[in-house]
C-alpha cells in the first residue's frame, strides 16, 4: 500500500502539497493536538492504570468497562456524543455556552474540540497499556516500602512509577499514534475549517473531497512519516538502558 | 514487644483462628511450620499489610491493629527480599531516612554505620541487579533496620543462600539484634537456623500456634 502510494506520488507533488499554507497549519496544529492529548492521556492513564491494576473497589468493573467504550464506539458516534455532551441542555445550563460565557474558553468547532475528541480515544489505549505495565510490576516492592514510612501514594510515586517508564513510553507512543489517526470524532466535534481545526487526517478528507488526490496522498504520506518518526524515536527512548 | 491476641485472619483457601503469641522485647523468635500454613501471612498481619478479621496486635504494648504499615515501625524482610530496582544499594538504606526527613549529617552517620556493620561499604553505589545472593540479603536487612524499628520480622530470609553465606548471616543477625535490641520474629524450615538464632521457638500447625 506504501510502495503504492509512492508510486502514485511524485517529489514535485509532495512539494507542491506541503508548501500549501492550509496544510503547513494543520501539519503546525495536528503536531501540538497529538502533543497535547497525549500528555492529557498519561495524567489520566497512569493513575488510572495503576489503580485498576492494584486495588479491587466496588464500580472497578464499570471504570474498566466505561475506559474501554470509546475503543470499540464508532468513531463518528463518539464524535456525536461529544457534540451532545457539551450541548445538551440541563434546567438550562449547558457546559459549551458556560465554558464560553464565564469560563471564557469555548470548545466546539474550535481547537480545543480537536485535542479532546482525540484525547477520548487515545486515553482509552493509553490506560490499557499502562494497566498492562502496572500487572507486570511486582508489588511487593511498593508493600515493603509502606512498611518502610511510604503512604499508598508514595509508594506509588517512589516505587511503582519509576519502574514503570517503559510501559509510559509505550503508552505515550500508542496514544500519540492514535491522536494522529484520529478522524471521525474530529470531523463531527471539530469540524474541518481550514486554517482552524484542519489537522491532517482531516486535510485527506478535505483535498478528496475536492478532487486533489495527489495533495491527498502526499499529505498520507507525510502523516506515514510523522507516524514512523515518532514511533521510531520513542521505541529508541525505551530500549534505552534501565537506570 | 510482638503481642497477638486472638487473632484470626481469612485469606483464600485457609484460615488462622485464635493466634496467640508473645515475644517479649528484645527477644529473637523462630516461627516454623509446614509450607502454605499461613507464616507469611501472619507476618504480613503484623507489618500491616493484610487486615485481620478478629483479635489484637500489639507492638511494645501499643495496640496497632487498625494502624497503617508506615505507622507501625516494623523493619520488614519478606522472602523474595523485594529491593528496589530503580536504587543503588546506598538508596536503600536512605529511603527510610529520606521518608523521615532526617538532616542529611544524620542520613550519611547511620548509612555508613549500616554499611560497615553489614559489610556492604564497597557497594554502596552498585546496582541492586549486580548483588550477589549474600549481598542482596544484607541490604534488605540494612533496609529493614535503618529507621531503627521496634520489631523485625524476617520471613525465610536464608533460605536462597549457600551454607557458608548462610552461617556468616546467622552470625550477623545475632549480633545485630544484640546490639540494637529489636524484638524479631524469623520464619525458618531450618532448625539448624533455629537453633543458631532463637532464644524462643514457635510452630504453626492446624491453624494455631504451639
Amino acid at each position: 500500500m506504501l510502495a503504492a502510494d509512492l508510486m502514485f506520488t511524485s517529489v514535485a507533488d509532495f512539494k507542491a502539497a506541503i508548501l500549501k499554507p492550509e496544510i503547513q497549519a494543520a501539519f503546525r496544529l495536528t503536531l501540538l493536538t497529538c502533543t497535547a492529548a497525549t500528555i492529557l492521556a498519561l495524567w489520566v492513564a497512569v493513575p488510572l492504570g495503576y489503580l485498576l491494576s492494584r486495588y479491587r473497589f466496588p464500580g472497578r468493573i464499570v471504570i474498566d468497562t466505561l475506559v474501554d467504550i470509546p475503543i470499540v464506539l464508532p468513531p463518528l458516534v463518539l464524535g456525536l456524543s461529544l457534540l451532545i455532551l457539551f450541548h445538551l441542555s440541563i434546567g438550562g445550563w449547558e457546559l459549551e455556552t458556560w465554558l464560553r460565557d464565564k469560563v471564557g474558553f469555548p470548545v466546539t468547532y474550535r481547537w480545543p474540540a480537536v485535542v479532546l475528541a482525540q484525547f477520548s480515544v487515545a486515553t482509552a489505549f493509553a490506560v490499557r497499556t499502562m494497566r498492562v505495565t502496572f500487572d507486570q510490576i511486582d508489588s511487593r516492592a511498593e508493600d515493603v516500602a509502606r512498611t518502610l514510612g511510604c503512604s499508598r501514594a508514595q509508594a506509588f510515586l517512589q516505587i511503582a512509577l519509576p519502574q514503570a517508564w517503559r510501559g509510559i513510553i509505550a503508552s505515550a507512543t500508542v496514544a500519540w499514534a492514535r491522536a494522529l489517526g484520529e478522524f471521525g470524532p474530529i470531523l463531527i466535534f471539530a469540524g474541518s475549517t481550514r486554517m482552524k481545526t484542519e489537522v491532517l487526517s482531516t486535510t485527506v478528507f478535505l483535498e478528496l473531497s475536492v478532487g486533489e488526490l495527489d495533495a491527498a496522498v502526499a499529505v498520507s504520506l507525510l502523516m506515514v512519516a510523522m507516524a514512523v518518526f515518532v514511533l521510531i524515536l520513542l521505541r529508541a527512548l525505551g530500549t534505552g538502558p534501565t537506570t | 514487644m510482638i503481642e497477638l491476641r486472638k487473632v484470626s485472619i481469612h485469606a483464600g483457601q485457609f484460615s488462622l483462628k485464635d493466634i496467640s503469641l508473645l515475644v517479649p522485647r528484645g527477644e529473637y523468635a523462630v516461627l516454623m511450620g509446614r509450607t502454605g500454613l499461613g507464616k507469611t501471612t501472619l507476618l504480613e498481619s503484623i507489618c500491616g499489610l493484610r487486615s485481620i478479621q478478629g483479635g489484637k496486635i500489639f507492638i511494645d504494648e501499643t495496640d496497632v491493629t487498625d494502624w497503617a504499615p508506615a505507622d507501625r515501625a516494623v523493619g520488614y524482610v519478606p522472602q523474595d527480599l523485594a529491593l528496589f530496582p530503580n536504587m543503588n544499594v546506598r538508596a536503600h538504606l536512605e529511603f527510610a531516612l529520606r521518608l523521615r526527613k532526617e538532616s542529611r549529617v544524620s542520613i550519611n552517620d547511620r548509612v555508613s554505620e549500616l554499611a560497615e556493620v553489614l559489610g556492604i561499604a564497597h557497594l554502596m553505589d552498585r546496582s541492586i541487579h549486580k548483588l550477589s545472593g549474600g549481598e542482596s540479603q544484607r541490604v534488605a536487612l540494612g533496609r529493614a533496620i535503618s529507621f531503627r524499628p521496634a520489631v523485625l520480622l524476617l520471613d525465610e530470609p536464608l533460605s536462597a543462600l549457600d551454607e557458608a553465606t548462610r552461617n556468616q548471616m546467622h552470625t550477623l543477625l545475632r549480633e545485630i539484634t544484640r546490639t540494637t535490641g529489636v524484638t524479631t520474629l524469623h520464619i525458618t524450615h531450618s532448625e539448624e537456623e533455629a537453633s543458631a538464632l532463637a532464644d524462643r521457638r514457635f510452630r504453626l500447625e492446624d491453624g494455631r500456634v504451639v
